[in-house]
C-alpha cells in the first residue's frame, strides 16, 4: 500500500464522522429495542417482549406487507415510465440530451413537501383533475375519491420517483456501443428484435439499479401518505413515527425499524447480486 | 438509424412528462397570486398580498434563517468529508475499501425515518437537547454521498501527474492538494456544495424528529398545511423557494459543466 498515512488522514474525518453519526445510531437503536421502557427504571431491564409484540401483531405484518405491495407497485410503474423517458434521451435526442435530461431534473430538486403538498391541488374535490373532467364532460359531479386514498399516494410518488429512476436507465443506455445496434441491423435484425435482444439486455443494469434506488427508500415513506394518503393509504412508515410521535413507545419503534432495517438490507443483497454496486458509479 | 421512424412519439412522450413534471410547480405560483383563502378552481383574481404578509411573518423568517444557516454549515462539513471520501476511493487501493464506499453511499437508499429515529434514540441516551444543528448532523449524512459521487466525477478524469510535477517542484502532498488540486476542482466543490444545500434545505423526513423547537422551514411549512387560513401564505412561499432552487441547481449544473476537464473526443 503507497502512502498510509496520508489514506488515513484522508479516509479518517469522513470515516469518523459515518461512523458516530450513522452507523453508531442504529447500534445503540438495536440496544433499546430490548429496553423494556424509555424512561426511568425500565430503562435499565432488559427484555424480548417488544419482539414478542411484534411477531404476534398480525396487523403490523399486514401493513409491513402491504407498504411493501405499494412500494414494490411504486418502483415498477416509475420504472415502466421512466424507460421510454431514458430511451428517448439517450437515442433520440441528439445534441439536446443533457440540456433535456436537466430540465427533467430541475422539478426534483424542488421541495419534496411542496411538491407532494401540490398534489393535493390537483387530485383535491375541487382541485385541477375534477375541475378538468367536469369541464369535458366525462364526470358530472366532482369526485372526492382522488384524494386521501392509496392510489393518491402511488400516484404522488410516482411523480417524485420517474425523474431519478430515469437517471441510471439514461446512464446505462449511454454506455451501448452503438455499432452493437449497427451489427445487429446488419445480420438482419428488425428494430424490435434488435431493441429485445441487445438495447434491452445492455441497459439491465440501469434498469436495477432504477428500481431498487425507488424501491428502498420508498419502503419507509411516511410523509407522502401523512399528506394524500389519509387513513386507508397509510404505510408502514406511519407506524414507526406513531411510536416516536403519538405513542411514546421508542422500545417498539425500535424494534419496527430494525425489521425494515432488515427488509433494506435483505433488497441490497438482491440488488448487489444483480448488478454492481460499483459498476454502477462508475468506479 | 431504425429509430428516426418514431421520433415524434419520443419526443411528445417527453413533453408530456414534462409538463407533468412541472404542473405542481407552477400550480403553487399560480395560487400565490390568487385572490383567496381557498386553493381550489376558479380562480378568483390577481393579488400580491400573500408576499407582502410573508414579510411580516416573524416565525416562518427566523425558520428560513435556521434553514439557511443549517444548510450552510451542513453542506459545508459534507463537501469537505465527501471529498476526502471522493480522493480516497479515486486514489488508493486499499482492503476495506468496498466497505467504505457502501458505508458512505448507504444513506442513498436508507429510509430517511431509519435516520431519523435512530440518531434521536442517540441523542436523546446521550442527553444532547434537540436543536436544528442535531438535524444538521444528521443532513451531514445524507448530503456526504452526493458530494463523493459529484467529486468523484471530477477527480476520474483528472490528471494525477499534476500532483506529482508540484511534488517534485517541492511540494508536500497536502501542499499540492491545496494549491494545485483543489483549485482545478473547485467548481465541481461549489456544485457538490450547492446540491447539498438543496438537499439539507428541502429535507423534511429527518428534520421533523430533530429539530426540537427550532423549526426548520419545511418542519415549519408542514404545521402551516394544518390551518386552512395560512395556506395561501405557503404557497406563496413555496412559489419563492421552489424558483430560487431551480436557480441554484441551474448554477451548480452549470458549474459542474464548466468544472470537467475536457474528454478525449471518441470516435
Amino acid at each position: 500500500m503507497e502512502h498510509p498515512k496520508r489514506l488515513l488522514a484522508l479516509i479518517g474525518p469522513p470515516g469518523v464522522y459515518l461512523t458516530l453519526f450513522f452507523l453508531l445510531p442504529l447500534g445503540i437503536m438495536a440496544v433499546f429495542s430490548f429496553r423494556a421502557g424509555t424512561i426511568g427504571e425500565a430503562r435499565n431491564v432488559f427484555t424480548l417482549e417488544h419482539y414478542r409484540q411484534f411477531i404476534a401483531n398480525t396487523a403490523y405484518h399486514r401493513l409491513l406487507w402491504r407498504s411493501s405491495l405499494i412500494a414494490f407497485g411504486i418502483a415498477s410503474i416509475s420504472t415502466l415510465l421512466a424507460y421510454p423517458l431514458a430511451y428517448f434521451l439517450a437515442f433520440q435526442a441528439g445534441e439536446r440530451k443533457l440540456t433535456l435530461m436537466t430540465l427533467i431534473i430541475i422539478p426534483t430538486w424542488t421541495s419534496y413537501l411542496l411538491r407532494v403538498f401540490a398534489w393535493k391541488l390537483i387530485l383535491g374535490t375541487n382541485g385541477l383533475l375534477n375541475t378538468f373532467l367536469l369541464s369535458l364532460g366525462i364526470i358530472d359531479r366532482a369526485s372526492p375519491i382522488l384524494l386521501y386514498s392509496r392510489n393518491a399516494v402511488m400516484v404522488t410518488l410516482v411523480y417524485v420517483w420517474v425523474p431519478f429512476v430515469a437517471l441510471p436507465i439514461f446512464a446505462a443506455l449511454e454506455r451501448i456501443d452503438r455499432s452493437l445496434l449497427e451489427a445487429a441491423a446488419d445480420l438482419g435484425c428488425k428494430p424490435w428484435q434488435s431493441f429485445l435482444r441487445v438495447t434491452l439486455p445492455l441497459s439491465a443494469p440501469g434498469i436495477i439499479a432504477g428500481f431498487f434506488f425507488c424501491l428502498i427508500p420508498t419502503l419507509g415513506e411516511y410523509v407522502t401518505p401523512l399528506l394524500v394518503g389519509g387513513g386507508q393509504g397509510a404505510m408502514y412508515g406511519n407506524l414507526i413515527q406513531d411510536q416516536f410521535v403519538r405513542a411514546l413507545n421508542w422500545s417498539m419503534g425500535s424494534v419496527m425499524s430494525l425489521a425494515m432495517l432488515l427488509a433494506v438490507i435483505v433488497l441490497l443483497a438482491l440488488f448487489s447480486r444483480m448488478g454492481s454496486f460499483s459498476k454502477l458509479l462508475e468506479l | 438509424m431504425e429509430k428516426s421512424r418514431f421520433p415524434s412519439f419520443g419526443l411528445l412522450y417527453y413533453w408530456l412528462i414534462v409538463i407533468i413534471l412541472f404542473l405542481p410547480i407552477f400550480l403553487l405560483i399560480l395560487f400565490s397570486f390568487n385572490d383567496s383563502t381557498r386553493l381550489v378552481f376558479p380562480l378568483r383574481g390577481f393579488t400580491l398580498q400573500w408576499y407582502r404578509q410573508l414579510s411580516e411573518n416573524s416565525e416562518l423568517i427566523r425558520a428560513v434563517r435556521t434553514s439557511i444557516l443549517l444548510a450552510l454549515g451542513s453542506s459545508f462539513l459534507a463537501t469537505v468529508l465527501g471529498t476526502m471520501g471522493a480522493l480516497v476511493v479515486v486514489r488508493y487501493e486499499f482492503p476495506g475499501r468496498n466497505i467504505f464506499v457502501a458505508v458512505a453511499a448507504l444513506p442513498l437508499v436508507i429510509p430517511y425515518i431509519i435516520l431519523g429515529v435512530s440518531l434521536l434514540i442517540m441523542l436523546h441516551s446521550l442527553g444532547v437537547r434537540l436543536s436544528a444543528w442535531t438535524a444538521g448532523l444528521a443532513h451531514v449524512v445524507i448530503s456526504l454521498p452526493y458530494a463523493m459521487l459529484v467529486v468523484i466525477a471530477r477527480l476520474v478524469g483528472f490528471p494525477q501527474n499534476l500532483e506529482e510535477a508540484a511534488m517534485d517542484l517541492g511540494a508536500t502532498y497536502w501542499g499540492a492538494l491545496r494549491r494545485v488540486t483543489i483549485p482545478i476542482i473547485f467548481p465541481a466543490l461549489t456544485a457538490a456544495f450547492l446540491i447539498c444545500f438543496t438537499i439539507s434545505f428541502d429535507e423534511f423526513a429527518i428534520a421533523s424528529f430533530l429539530v426540537g423547537t427550532q423549526p426548520t422551514l419545511p418542519v415549519y411549512l408542514y404545521s402551516q398545511l394544518r390551518f386552512p387560513t395560512r395556506l395561501p401564505l405557503v404557497v406563496s412561499m413555496a412559489a419563492i423557494l421552489m424558483t430560487a432552487s431551480m436557480a441554484i441547481v441551474l448554477i451548480s449544473e452549470w458549474l459542474r459543466r464548466v468544472g470537467q476537464t475536457p474528454q478525449p473526443k471518441k470516435k
